[in-house]
């Protein structure tokens, strides 16, 4: 089986039952994406599968064919995603072990919608989970992210 | 006593020690047999030595003794030597620390001794003086009761300043110039004519000086770091999905395991077919464990799905009930068999209740069990080799964490080595170690390779020590439009007692816990009266964010509300006139100003009000909440509070939102029932908390008047859920005394 993941392609020899998060982590050392629910409820395990958000812990490795990004594949350190650059700039983590999920999710829905009103984004953030409560700041971040992504 | 304080001033010194071509500066702990205090005949190798600092010809490394959960303690913990020390910021590595004796924290303690923190005379001072010294003694590293800002406050800005000294000394030396001449910046000794000289290469030679016993801290008016927002030391890893937590450990050779062990806990496996289970592709062993089985396998979804597979007769215990039998039982418990303290007793309420012209009020209220759940599921990784065990796992109590672990595998602690890791979250489920035990069971099973365990999320939830359920009965009278009488009895299952029992400690004296937010506030109520009772342990049960204080501060702030409204008066105007503490008051005051407390909201919206003391913070919240066709919805909330000092205004800001958030969420929908002992909720979809299209608008205020600093981390969550409770029935007239809310009303 084969699967590409930001941009490298895998020789995989898995069960095509096994949920892709479990691939990523467990057999290619991709631990960006988390495990919190593995119901596909929390969003801490959100990959991207040809630009849309999906939940990593629900899909499996098998149905897998188009390329699938990680938050690591989003952005670097050194060339960061602009989701990635308003999370740092308003501090948005605190534990931290969510911010993946929200940040991929955030990424796919700006990358269709650069100026979200606040009732869109409620609808696009509200199905992934923060304990540490996060939430004004991931409202923040998505509209310095949006504006960002304009060009501000 | 006296001897109490010579050991402390005696036997916690700033110290520094040279290793390898490097300085390294920190606390040194005289060790103090306990029952055998032989202070002056110590050897100088009696010298536990324990660092916050170390530079060497390679770098920088500030360590770092308290876990971060995710509140920012490695950030805040290096920012305090960082100040003093003039470091640049980030351009050093931070190391958590490992288990030792010298990373004591008394401040993690304060809660539960029977003296408020509002009491600053001398029994009380003196009570806490005695506190410390015997967690000092005992060598007690726990992180925990928002102390570890107190804690570190002093200790690890003493390490940085100690250290700059004695770098500006062998810089003075290198240059012949007096130290006077020198200044730091940037991890660099700066000369007269600007040259750099960097730590990295005076810290070899610093490292022969002693080190200076009269250094002076920075005043807070001349910070330069602390103070200021300051850029959290992961932000960038966890922004990146680099953050390494400890369910992302890779070792070569590492295996993968879970465990599934009997939901009813304690009652231990008949037996269990693991014929199925062991023949599933990847698995390397089914093993036996307390409670339970292991699943070793070559991939966590292997063993989680090996460990389905496996049909175990679980041993079955009559106790305990269902919740309505557990509520029952907390009913029962109200009787003087009971009682467990009665630490305020002003006035004489029962003859206030009995006065002529009085209106009486009575109410009683419900709160149930909950869960902890931190996003990332409990895991630890565990190696036994050669008579050593090696243990990777995020917790707040790492000495008690590597003495169980050494008992299990039969070593002594010496030869346990303890990794702290970085946490997703804890909300104090990481002050119990039941998981990391477990991990030494599987290392015992399978020697000589590292094992991953993860648990699932039904694990999780099937195996959390949940906060306690409790019940509140209140009696109170009101007269000429003031309080007059108030007592509140409370009557739930004993944190202290459970979680004690566990870590092998004796805890004396009534359990402080189970009255606090409630026996301690500052409000001079003529007749006034706290009495807590104890219920029998049916689940075992822990710390919860706030402890005590999450339950009392609800059953304390909605009886307070009610008598206040039965006796006419405003609930801000009443609690300040009642108030007997100026930080209190400033606080009280300052909510009422920050959300326009008096004026008009509009029909069907509603303000409700609430304040709790709780770890030394005043905090004050008001809620505003309108009713719409869907439901309640939270549209603001304003804070105020007294912590003495910020550190970090965007952390602290971050903090407090969180607990606000964490206190609403829980009143609103979350709640652990129980079905023969074993919780109904299994994942998040049943026990959620907040979600993000409800979170209202949070407004914060610090106060910085008062002398002592404090942790915020707790504090803002015991008065959220009474001011939504009080803000739902100044909206809609509906007085609801059972958490979580929603079981009476709608949420939109």
């Amino acid at each position: 089986m084969r699967i590409t993941v930001n941009g490298e392609v895998h020789d995989v020899d898995l069960e095509p039952e096994m949920p892709l998060l479990w691939a990523l982590r467990d057999e290619l050392g991709v631990t960006g994406p988390k495990y919190g629910c593995g119901i596909g409820f929390c969003g801490a395990c959100t990959v991207h599968i040809d630009g849309q958000a999906v939940r990593s812990c629900s899909v499996a490795v098998g149905s897998v064919i188009k390329p699938v990004l990680t938050i690591e594949g989003l952005g670097t350190p050194d060339a960061l995603h602009a989701v990635q650059q308003a999370w740092i700039e308003l501090q948005v983590a605190q534990c931290g072990y969510c911010q993946s999920g929200q940040i991929m999710t955030a990424a796919a829905f700006l990358a269709r919608n650069r100026a979200p009103s606040d009732e869109q984004i409620d609808q696009a953030m509200s199905s992934n989970l923060c304990r540490c409560g996060t939430y004004p700041r991931i409202r923040e971040g998505v509209q310095r992210a949006a504006a960002i992504l304009r060009g501000g | 006593m006296g001897r109490a304080r010579t050991i402390a001033r005696r036997t916690f010194l700033i110290g520094s020690a040279a290793a390898a071509g490097g300085l390294v500066v920190g606390w040194a702990l005289v060790k103090w047999p306990v029952g055998n205090p032989l202070l002056d005949s110590l050897d100088a190798d009696d010298v536990t030595f324990n660092p916050y600092l170390r530079i060497d010809p390679h770098g920088i490394t500030i360590i770092t003794p308290r876990a971060d959960v995710g509140q920012g303690a490695y950030s805040v913990q290096a920012a305090l030597v960082a100040e003093e020390l003039d470091l640049e910021w980030g351009a050093f590595a931070v190391e958590p620390g490992p288990p030792s004796p010298a990373y004591f924290n008394s401040g993690a303690f304060y809660e539960i001794l029977p003296v408020a923190a509002t009491n600053t005379g001398a029994l009380a001072r003196r009570v806490r003086r005695m506190l410390d010294g015997y967690v000092k003694v005992r060598g007690t590293q726990i992180t925990g009761g928002s102390s570890t800002v107190p804690d570190a406050y002093e200790k690890m800005r003493m390490a940085g300043a100690t250290a700059r000294a004695m770098l500006v000394e062998a810089a003075a030396a290198q240059l012949s110039v007096h130290a006077s001449m020198l200044r730091t910046e940037r991890s660099a000794v700066v000369a007269p004519d600007g040259r750099r000289l960097p730590y990295t290469e005076l810290a070899a030679a610093a490292a022969l000086l002693d080190p200076p016993s009269n250094v002076t801290l920075r005043d807070p008016s001349r910070w330069k770091l602390l103070g200021a927002p300051m850029r959290r030391l992961d932000i960038v890893a966890k922004s990146t999905g680099r953050a390494i937590y400890g369910i992302d450990l890779r070792f070569p050779g590492m295996v993968y395991a879970t465990v599934r062990t009997n939901p009813q806990r304690g009652a231990g496996m008949r037996a269990v077919d693991d014929g199925v289970a062991k023949q599933a592709r990847g698995v390397i062993k089914v093993v036996p464990i307390t409670d339970g089985v292991g699943v070793i396998a070559d991939n966590t979804w292997r063993a989680f799905r090996a460990a389905q597979l496996l049909r175990p007769e679980w041993g079955n215990t009559a106790e305990p009930p269902r919740s309505a039998e557990m509520f029952a039982r907390v009913a029962a418990s109200f009787t003087r068999e009971h009682r467990n303290s009665r630490l305020r007793d002003d006035g004489n309420v029962e003859r206030a209740l009995g006065e002529d012209g009085v209106k009486l009020v009575e109410a009683e209220y419900r709160l149930p069990y909950l869960a902890h759940a931190p996003l990332e599921p409990m895991n630890a990784v565990a190696r036994f080799d050669s008579g050593r065990l090696e243990i990777w796992a995020g917790t707040q109590i790492p000495r008690y964490a590597q003495k169980f672990a050494a008992k299990i595998a039969g070593i002594s602690p010496d030869h346990v080595t303890l990794h702290a890791q970085l946490s997703g979250g804890s909300f104090g489920r990481r002050l119990e170690d039941d998981f990391i035990r477990q991990a030494v069971e599987l290392a015992l099973a399978h020697q000589g390779v590292p094992i991953k365990m993860t648990w699932t999320r039904e694990e999780d939830f099937a195996h959390d020590f949940p906060r306690p359920l409790a019940m509140g009965r209140a009696k109170g009278a009101v007269r000429a439009g003031q309080v007059h009488a108030f007592s509140l009895d409370v009557a739930s299952p004993s944190v202290g007692a459970s979680q004690s029992g566990r870590l092998n400690e004796f805890l004396p004296g009534p359990d402080v816990t189970m009255v606090s937010g409630a026996w301690d506030q500052p409000f001079a109520i003529p007749h006034y009266r706290v009495t807590a009772y104890k219920v029998p342990e049916m689940v075992p049960v822990s710390s919860w964010r706030s402890v005590g204080a999450s339950i009392n501060g609800f059953l304390h702030e909605c009886f307070l509300d009610e008598l206040i409204l039965a006796a006419g008066a405003d609930p801000l105007a009443e609690r300040i006139r009642l108030c007997s503490h100026d930080a209190s008051r400033r606080v009280l005051e300052a909510v009422g100003e920050l959300s326009n407390w008096g004026t008009p909201l509009g029909e069907g919206r509603g303000r409700g009000l609430a304040f709790t003391i709780s770890f030394g913070v005043p905090v004050a919240e008001v809620v505003e909440v309108r009713s719409t066709p869907e439901g309640i919805r939270i549209e603001n909330v304003f804070l105020a509070c007294e912590v003495g000092r910020v550190l970090d205004p965007v952390n602290f800001e971050n903090q407090v939102q969180g607990g606000v958030i964490w206190g609403l969420g829980h009143a609103m929908n979350a709640e652990l029932t129980y079905t023969d002992g074993v919780p109904e909720q299994t994942n998040f979809h049943q026990f959620s908390g907040l979600r993000f299209n409800q979170t209202p608008r949070i407004v914060i205020r610090a106060l910085e008047t008062a002398g002592q600093i404090r942790g915020i981390g707790e504090p803002p969550v015991p008065p959220a859920a009474p001011a939504l409770a009080n803000a739902i029935f100044a909206a809609t007239g509906q007085r609801i005394r059972e958490l979580p809310l929603r079981k009476h009303i709608r949420f939109a």
